[in-house]
């Protein structure tokens, strides 16, 4: 094992840049799976005839498939068919539709956990069905939801690594081209790697766990 | 639209892959589940060392990636001196990893039991263990299966990480598949339909769970 | 029949589902370039820059340095040679990291123009993209420690694991030659020799140049056997740029006429 050699200042510079990488491209797919799945987990739960049943269908699809295999169709497989990407946006875009499947299930159950005779009270005091959904429900319901969904963030930051097989130059990518010199470098890139994920990974899950200290 | 001859020319393969998926599933869903029940009575232990392992188990281990943790069996064991193939490696990693996942579910399962029923038990005469077996987890059960069964359908998904280590899994044959026939698109809707054919019917037994348990609460 | 018939229906489900999520995401709209009826030579002279896919994992011929952050090596150089005869001056190249799998996504994508990347000419692959002249002889030979028994490709026998990666020829090719042996594939050549170096295969297989490559960053390691294929690399460019194809040959050429080729030639390989 040579740590001095692995952990020098140019590999933890090539690890840094890596790692920003890995932040830039699950920020981006965090804001967009939460945005698509606050509107499919609405849909599903209003209950609009044919649209929750077919979303329904592609939401317990993605959901039970590997997002391996996820990432790895949109970049290979959708040029087939005429969709083609750069690799950045097929990891962008493979980490969105799986997290906003896994997200609309947990605004769904979130919505569905608030009491009915809340918006029978609201609908009967006047409001129209959106207005309670808007005004009464979505705003406890996301209270209710914030722990899941940070955890889900963690999920999609770990999983942001899977992008090492289309070449995403983020951390795992990076920190395999730094061991591929030196077979003793292995264990060492293996350990800081580790900590830098665990350090990002560990401050959501604090930050989590006093949210859900504060609500209850 | 979709060529079924892919499927049936190259089904042995798609069978190997599906089988060797299959079979990593089982070993380290019983292996993560043994590991998991060590882990949270390690965590709720009333003795500081064994709750403390168990606290940087699951903290440690939740929140760095499946994919370092096989890396580390398949690449970095041997720098240690020890060699495994990319099967056994995967199957090590992903009951590792989904361990600390059971750990947590079945520790919040275990502490959602008022304490109060833990005393009461102690005072009329039963031991730690016995409160334990026969009190506690009982009631805890119900409580953890559902999450414990998301945690197995997180399995069965994350199996295919044995495809980046040349695990002989169905992700690493649809590659093969795909090299040979020169098509991906068509050949990966069936390694796809392989997956879900595993993971639909246990989300569903998961969901029927989960309503059963709810109603009996 | 309903077996056929539910497989096409959840496929096309999971296809509208990707399809339609993927629309969502509101991404990729930097990919829609419109060719506007120039040819790629044109176009590559009007925004005055070549995109090359270049390895970035394979030494000698297209290495990112971590230290530096350059990209070196044998097809680095020759591109930027060609990008000096197209366009004058070979600080007008711009390099992006290809795998053999993702090379010919990538340039049908247009992210680049052309792939110097350790590409085989194959009937096959002709069919998706056009090639140049040959560029490099390389040829499919075996990587193994030092002191190991296997000798060359006859002693790869069943139960001996022949490491290779993925969408490579030299995969298919080790299949057919040693049809017993045991082949695993790796998603890039980093892996596959890492894999090598922890001991998860008695050899590894691919060109001739790249082993050299491997060869030469850890002296543990020796080529066995010579090369039991011919592997002509060619530089690849989009279907149907018979304008493009001309000028790199014409480039290709001028370099072996000049000396240039050869010098690149002796800078990176050292044949003993």
């Amino acid at each position: 094992m040579d740590f001095a050699g692995a952990l020098s200042g140019d590999h933890l510079k090539f690890l840094f840049n890596g790692f920003m990488v890995t932040l830039y491209i699950a920020f981006i797919s965090i804001v967009l799976s939460f945005i698509i799945g606050i509107i499919i987990g609405t849909l599903r739960y209003a209950k609009i005839p044919v649209i929750s049943k077919v979303l329904a269908l592609i939401v317990e699809t993605i959901r039970n498939l590997p997002l391996l295999l996820i990432i790895f169709f949109t970049y290979f497989a959708l040029p087939e068919i005429g969709i083609k990407m750069s690799i950045t946006a097929a990891a962008i875009t493979a980490l969105t539709v799986f997290e906003s499947a896994m997200l609309s299930e947990i605004v769904r159950s979130g919505l569905n956990s608030i009491d009915k005779g809340q918006i029978e009270a609201a609908r009967s005091s006047g409001l129209t069905y959106i207005q309670t959904l808007s005004k009464i429900v979505m705003p406890q319901a996301l209270r209710r939801m914030v722990p899941p969904i940070v955890s889900q963030f963690i999920s999609l930051l770990k999983d942001t690594s899977l992008a090492v097989i289309i070449a995403l130059p983020e951390l795992m990518h990076n920190a395999q081209i730094i061991y591929a010199q030196n077979i003793n470098y292995v264990i060492p890139i293996f350990i800081l790697v580790s900590v830098m994920y665990f350090i990002v990974n560990y401050g959501l899950s604090l930050i989590a766990r006093r949210l859900e200290s504060r609500q209850a | 639209m979709i060529d079924l001859s892919i499927l049936i020319n190259n089904l042995d393969t798609y069978l190997e892959g599906f089988k060797n998926t299959v079979l990593s599933s089982i070993i380290a869903l019983i292996g993560s589940f043994i590991l998991g029940v060590i882990i949270a009575i390690f965590r709720i232990s009333p003795l500081k060392p064994l709750n403390w392992i168990g606290t940087a188990y699951v903290e440690f281990i939740r929140n760095i990636p499946l994919l370092i943790i096989t890396f580390f069996f398949f690449i970095g064991l041997p720098a240690l001196g020890l060699t495994l193939s990319g099967f056994v490696a995967g199957t090590i990693a992903l009951a590792i990893y989904t361990a600390s996942f059971i750990a947590e579910a079945i520790r919040a399962g275990i502490q959602s039991v008022p304490k109060g029923q833990m005393e009461a038990a102690r005072s009329s005469g039963l031991t730690y263990l016995q409160t334990m077996t026969k009190i506690i987890l009982p009631q805890a059960i119900k409580i953890v299966i559902p999450p414990i069964g998301n945690q197995f359908i997180n399995l069965v998904k994350n199996s295919s990480i044995l495809g980046i280590v040349a695990g002989l899994d169905l992700m690493y044959f649809g590659d093969i598949v795909s090299s040979t026939t020169f098509v991906t698109f068509d050949v990966y809707i069936f390694v796809a339909l392989f997956y879900l054919v595993l993971t639909i019917p246990l989300s569903l037994g998961v969901g029927y769970l989960e309503k059963r348990l709810a109603r009996n609460h | 029949m309903f077996m056929s018939k539910s497989k096409k229906i959840a496929g096309m489900v999971l296809l509208s589902a990707t399809l339609l999520l993927s629309a969502c995401g509101g991404d990729g709209s930097k990919e829609t370039s419109g060719t506007g009826g120039k040819n790629a030579l044109e176009q590559i002279k009007e925004k005055d820059k070549i995109v090359f896919g270049v390895k970035h994992d394979t030494r000698l011929f297209g290495l990112k340095n971590p230290s530096t952050g350059e990209v070196e090596g044998f097809d680095i150089d020759i591109s930027k040679e060609i990008a000096k005869e197209i366009l004058g001056d070979e600080s007008k190249v711009e390099f992006k990291e290809v795998t053999s799998k993702t090379r010919i996504p990538l340039l049908n994508n247009g992210d680049i123009d052309a792939i110097v990347a350790t590409m085989t000419i194959s009937e096959e692959r002709k069919k998706e993209v056009d090639f140049s002249d040959v560029y490099f002889d390389a040829g499919q030979s075996l990587l193994v420690k030092k002191g190991s028994a296997i000798k060359g490709i006859e002693d790869l026998k069943k139960g001996t694991k022949v490491l290779a990666v993925k969408g490579s020829t030299s995969a298919v090719n080790i299949r057919e030659k040693a049809p017993d042996t045991t082949v695993l594939e790796f998603e890039n050549y980093t892996e596959a020799f890492t894999a090598l170096k922890s001991g998860q295969g008695d050899a590894l297989t691919t060109d001739d140049s790249i082993l050299y490559g491997m060869a030469d960053q850890d002296s543990n390691y020796e080529l066995v056997g010579g090369t039991f294929t011919e592997e002509p690399y060619g530089i690849a460019v989009k279907k149907g740029n018979a304008e493009l194809v001309d000028a790199i040959n014409d480039a290709l050429k001028k370099l072996k006429e000049n000396g240039k080729y050869d010098e690149i030639h002796s800078k990176w390989i050292k044949t003993n």
